[in-house]
């Protein structure tokens, strides 16, 4: 046990402290939890309020809503937002409750570090924000940020933007020590890294990818940091640096960042299916492999996103033969979780119908992902609307899909009450086709030759967008019957067991609901 | 298990260790991206010095086009042309052409040119014996100059590669001249450009 | 207050009226018009085949379960988790399908790349939010702007048949003639694309990138620049106009009479009304994207022109502002950009609309001098 995790339990041994110090002092790993998935559903609303306002401009041609400057800044904001302040914080938050609770510890190991890095983020984002009231406008380069557009040409807030990409870059990095720390330390006796549950392992290597990739980004930023105030010429070509240089680097980082959104999400599916087909997960140990497989790929396949820079032939062939590799572990998952399902005895909750829309529509994102990956019809799909198709269906019903899952799924055990079942399914039902209204249209749209990042088109693309729009102002509806739900089940309801689901396997079901403020304070023995 | 305290540093040490390391890696990918161009060629910066086949015959055999082209960066008003538009070499004989600049504005400015070579592929067999390329150029107001390039087209050039082309850049770097000890990070290691 | 009840107006126009009839559904890719674009379209449709076989084989299982082991039909669970053979088996099967896939995927990419033994060289540089096309080989050149009336975006006109596609100057290319494209940017990167060639490549300022196409049917072709480049990255079409061989010839000797014309025009005595006629039209493609065509600017990126001490002041200045640019902002140097007669066409119409009324005028006479003074 953690000396100081022990100290710590014994100084609140009574209970959380009351008022608004209990949550800006709190080191207890579900406080921490909770304000996570609170600042990330925060995060995911504000988000989703700049991509209504995209959709809005987009419902038809011709400029209504806003001006192209403005647009070019939501759209760079929405992308940073959903990123780094919704998706990331909500896995983050999933990690912070769920982790101390399936390897049977009493807490985070590192518990103080845990306050820090969570209130980090809130100040991260308030400067992030703010920059849309500075003169000039936030950052409007789109959340990949190329060079020069983003040095010598961006706004004067680029620097606010680079000291937050800064500030939340530390943040996650001191979230994944931790992860890592809590994962190699304070497992249960006789937990052995091959028993633990898949959403730690899939944390785990999540947490060593943050900390490969994290700093390159911080790196990056810093020499933007450079070129825009310090004179240096990293990515200026007038003064022998390179632009193309800049993408290397950021992709470098880029690409792993998107596994880090979509691991943990992997890994709570891996939970959530077996328990709703009361049947044991077909292929742990290939599962563990499939995702350390996808996790080291992942570092050898950046320039995926370049192929039309001008790479050489040599290179070309290279980065498309490894992403295509990419889909074998995938495709290994994917099968996995069919498999589950296969001649089990599945009944459909709300978790049970996120993490079936996960698998079915997170796989037709990865076939759009390996139609990219071919590298000649890449030059065809490249910054169109296809990709904007592909990177959302991926993270919508991926990773949102994912994180709404676990949601319900764990519920439960945090308010100790049951949410309302048909509130949650119709949530699913109208998310489901919500986001298939708004993101399916895109493929075709991008197919036809719709360029991503426009505020206004063409107007053999005014029927698509039209019905992308509505189902995307339907889809972002939806998500305020969650918040409703959410607040509903945890001022009442049915109470829950401590194991809620008939099918669920893991420590977290053995203490009860809703799980007390201090839990494992004696580790459990597993056999 | 190992007492956990302990084993905490420990991960945290390694952990710091992996940050600081990757934090690093970030700015190493400069030099190391230099150096894999300048090995493949990839960027098309043009680089390598000719070592080979120095003063042996020129291939007559086998004539290459090369082309030249030049433009001006953002806000450079300089008039910038290659005197000689398209040349017949053939591989391993020095040529020299000339780009002509002139200053037509009524303030002294110093520009520089950033050379670049397309197809990517043929830039290991580009060899520039003498170049303005990233050499600071004064030209008073009204000035004109004419600056050489001697390069010489590699007799290693792969048989499938017919015509190169030579685009350079020319940047008002006045400011920039302006300011005595400017930190230019990666300028340095690419003045045999 | 006017503007605002016109905007909701056509606002209101547009969303009664949505324009459905010059709308279409397409789903999928066009095969295109070369032979590039027919190979990438080939491609495109065998991944998108195979990806729905395995779709249908992976769901259909799925669906299955869902449809006959559901708990509430009673069904008892099985308690198998692991088959090696299966595990192997579904390992081994994809990688085999992205071997052969990999094939021929590979030999269009290598027939991509080879740009040699090109008939036409043409020079493609990138500028914020504009295209320049110079025939490198003939010694002329011109720059391509969107053409489709700023009222048409705004919505206070109907939209054309073309809207945000069409532009001022198309570049012309010979059929059946291979084209290399070099490519090449002033400011940010841009990305060069035509979706029926299949071809899309980056512009990249200070380097310089190739690509090619071959076009076998004359025809109009339209595009867009794919690299987010800032404000207008969605206003800067490509239109490629493809024509016969004789055509194409003919249109490069006039081009060449055209360029030598607009050198003698320079010489012409300009009046006050006829520099205003040209100017106005010259600021709406060069100038007005930034600095609005009221000359109210978009501040603090694109200042006023509209009363500002540039347009109302010292000439010199204003002069050298427009020829020159200011290095460090947004304002590019027009002076290789727009002709003499333009220049002094744009300089002379923003000292004197929009109220700037200095009664100045500037002749194309006195912008070359100012361009070859000593």
């Amino acid at each position: 046990m953690s000396a100081v995790a022990d100290t710590h339990a014994q100084d609140h041994h009574h209970g959380p402290a009351k008022g608004f110090s209990r949550w800006l002092l709190t080191t207890n790993h579900k406080d921490i939890g909770t304000m996570y998935l609170i600042f990330s559903f925060a995060m995911f609303l504000l988000g989703g309020t700049m991509a209504m306002v995209i959709r809005a401009e987009l419902f038809q041609p011709g400029l209504q809503i806003v001006q192209p400057e403005f647009f070019n800044q939501m759209t760079t904001m929405h992308g940073l937002i959903m990123v780094f302040g919704a998706v990331m914080p909500a896995f983050v938050g999933l990690a912070n409750w769920m982790i101390p609770l399936m390897i049977g510890a009493p807490d985070m190991a590192l518990p103080r570090m845990n306050n820090w890095s969570f209130w980090l983020l809130p100040c991260a984002f308030l400067i992030l924000v703010s920059t849309l009231f500075m003169e000039g406008g936030a950052p409007n380069f789109g959340w990949t940020f190329y060079a020069p557009l983003s040095t010598t040409y961006g706004p004067p807030s680029t620097t606010f933007f680079i000291f937050a990409v800064h500030i939340m870059g530390i943040s996650s990095i001191m979230g994944a020590i931790n992860v890592i720390a809590t994962i190699l330390n304070l497992r249960a006796p006789g937990m052995t890294l091959m028993k633990m549950p898949l959403f730690v392992w899939t944390w785990l290597i999540t947490a060593f990818l943050l900390i490969a990739v994290m700093p390159v980004l911080a790196g990056v930023v810093t020499m933007m940091l450079m070129d825009i105030n310090f004179g240096t010429s990293f990515f200026d070509a007038s003064g022998g640096g390179d632009p193309v240089l800049f993408q290397h680097v950021f992709w470098f980082f880029g690409h792993p960042e998107v596994y880090i959104m979509i691991l943990p999400a992997f890994g709570a599916v891996s939970h959530i299916i077996p328990a709703f087909s009361r049947k044991p997960l077909f292929g742990y140990a290939s599962m563990v492999y499939a995702v350390g497989a996808i996790a080291l790929l992942s570092f050898v396949v950046w320039a995926h996103h370049m192929f039309t820079v001008g790479i050489p032939i040599a290179g070309q062939l290279f980065f498309m033969y490894a992403t295509m590799l990419i889909a074998v572990p995938t495709g290994v998952k994917v099968f996995n979780w069919v498999a589950t399902m296969f001649r089990g005895a599945l009944s459909f909750e709300a978790p049970m119908l996120f993490a079936v829309a996960f698998v079915i529509l997170f796989t037709i994102g990865g076939f759009s992902g390996l139609m990219l990956a071919i590298a000649p019809a890449d030059f065809q799909y490249h910054d169109t609307y296809f990709v904007v198709a592909h990177f959302h269906y991926v993270l919508v019903p991926g990773a949102i899909f994912g994180i709404f899952a676990s949601a319900y799924f764990w519920l439960p055990k945090w308010t100790g009450h049951m949410y309302d079942e048909t509130l949650a399914k119709t949530h699913f039902w109208l998310s489901f086709i919500g986001m298939n209204l708004a993101f399916f249209p895109m493929h075709f749209l991008g197919l036809a030759g719709m360029p991503r990042r426009i505020p206004d088109y063409a107007l053999q693309f005014a029927d698509f967008n039209m019905v992308s729009s509505v189902g995307a102002f339907m889809f972002g509806a939806t998500q305020l019957l969650f918040l409703f739900i959410v607040v509903k089940c945890i001022r009442g309801g049915k109470e829950a067991a401590a194991k809620p689901w008939d099918g669920a396997e893991g420590l977290e079901w053995t203490v009860a609901s809703p799980a007390p403020y201090h839990t494992f304070v004696t580790p459990p023995e597993v056999k | 298990m190992a007492r956990p305290a302990r084993s905490n540093a420990r991960v945290i040490t390694w952990c710091m260790a992996g940050v600081i390391g990757m934090f690093a890696f970030g700015f190493a990918l400069v030099p190391l991206y230099d150096v894999f161009c300048e090995l493949t060629g990839i960027n098309g910066k043009t680089g390598g010095r000719y070592e080979a086949t120095v003063g042996a015959d020129a291939d007559v055999t086998r004539t290459v086009q090369v082309q030249f082209l030049a433009q001006n960066g953002p806000g450079m008003p300089w008039t910038f042309r290659p005197v000689t538009r398209s040349i017949e070499v053939h591989p391993g004989e020095p040529v020299t052409v000339n780009f002509f600049a002139q200053n037509p504005t009524a303030v002294a400015m110093v520009g520089q040119a950033v050379p670049s070579l397309s197809p990517s592929e043929g830039t290991l067999y580009f060899h520039k014996t003498e170049c303005f390329c990233f050499n600071q150029q004064p030209l008073a107001a009204g000035e004109s100059t004419e600056m050489p390039l001697v390069f010489i087209v590699d007799r290693d050039l792969p048989a499938h590669i017919t015509k190169l082309t030579l685009s350079y850049t020319l940047y008002d770097q006045s400011k920039q001249a302006k300011v005595s000890g400017t930190v230019r990070a990666i300028t340095t290691t690419n003045e045999n450009g | 207050m006017r503007v605002h009840a016109q905007r909701a107006g056509a606002l209101l126009g547009g969303l009664m009226f949505p324009a459905w009839s010059m709308a279409d559904w397409t789903l999928n890719m066009t095969p295109g018009v070369t032979g590039t674009s027919n190979e990438i379209f080939s491609l495109h449709m065998i991944i998108l085949w195979i990806c729905v076989a395995i779709g249908v084989v992976v769901f259909g299982v799925m669906f299955w379960s869902i449809f006959a082991h559901r708990k509430s039909q009673g069904h008892k669970p099985a308690n198998f988790h692991e088959n090696t053979l299966v595990e192997i088996l579904w390992t081994i099967i994809p990688f085999v399908i992205l071997v052969v896939m990999a094939i021929p995927a590979t030999a269009t990419l290598v027939d991509m790349y080879d740009t040699t033994e090109s008939d036409v060289d043409i020079k493609v540089t990138g500028y914020q939010w504009k295209w320049q096309y110079e025939y490198i080989n003939e010694d002329f050149g011109y720059f391509s702007n969107l053409s489709t009336p700023r009222e048409q975006i705004n919505n206070r006109q109907a939209k054309g048949e073309n809207y945000l596609l069409e532009v001022d100057n198309p570049l012309i290319i010979p059929v059946g003639k291979k084209v290399r494209f070099l490519l090449t940017a002033n400011d940010v990167i841009h990305s060069w694309w035509v979706p029926d060639f299949g071809v899309k490549k980056d512009a990249i300022p200070g380097f310089i990138n190739e690509t090619w196409t071959r076009v076998d049917k004359p025809g109009t072709y339209r595009g867009q620049c794919t690299e987010l480049c800032g404000k207008d990255h969605g206003f800067m079409p490509v239109v490629v106009k493809a024509v016969p061989e004789e055509e194409y010839n003919t249109w490069v000797a006039e081009q060449k009479v055209a360029a030598q014309k607009e050198r003698e025009l320079t010489q012409k005595d300009w009046t006050m009304a006829e520099l205003m006629e040209r100017g106005e039209k010259a600021y709406q493609t060069a100038c007005a994207a930034c600095h609005q065509a009221d000359g109210s600017g978009a501040p603090p990126a694109f200042p006023a022109l509209k009363g500002s001490p540039i347009a109302t002041e010292d000439m010199a200045a204003h002069i050298d502002i427009v020829v020159n640019g200011k290095s460090g902002t947004a304002m590019q140097a027009f002076g290789g950009q727009l002709s003499e007669v333009d220049l002094a066409a744009v300089i002379t119409y923003e000292r004197n609309a929009w109220g700037n009324n200095t009664g100045e005028m500037v002749t194309p006479k006195e912008i070359f001098d100012y361009k070859n003074q000593q």
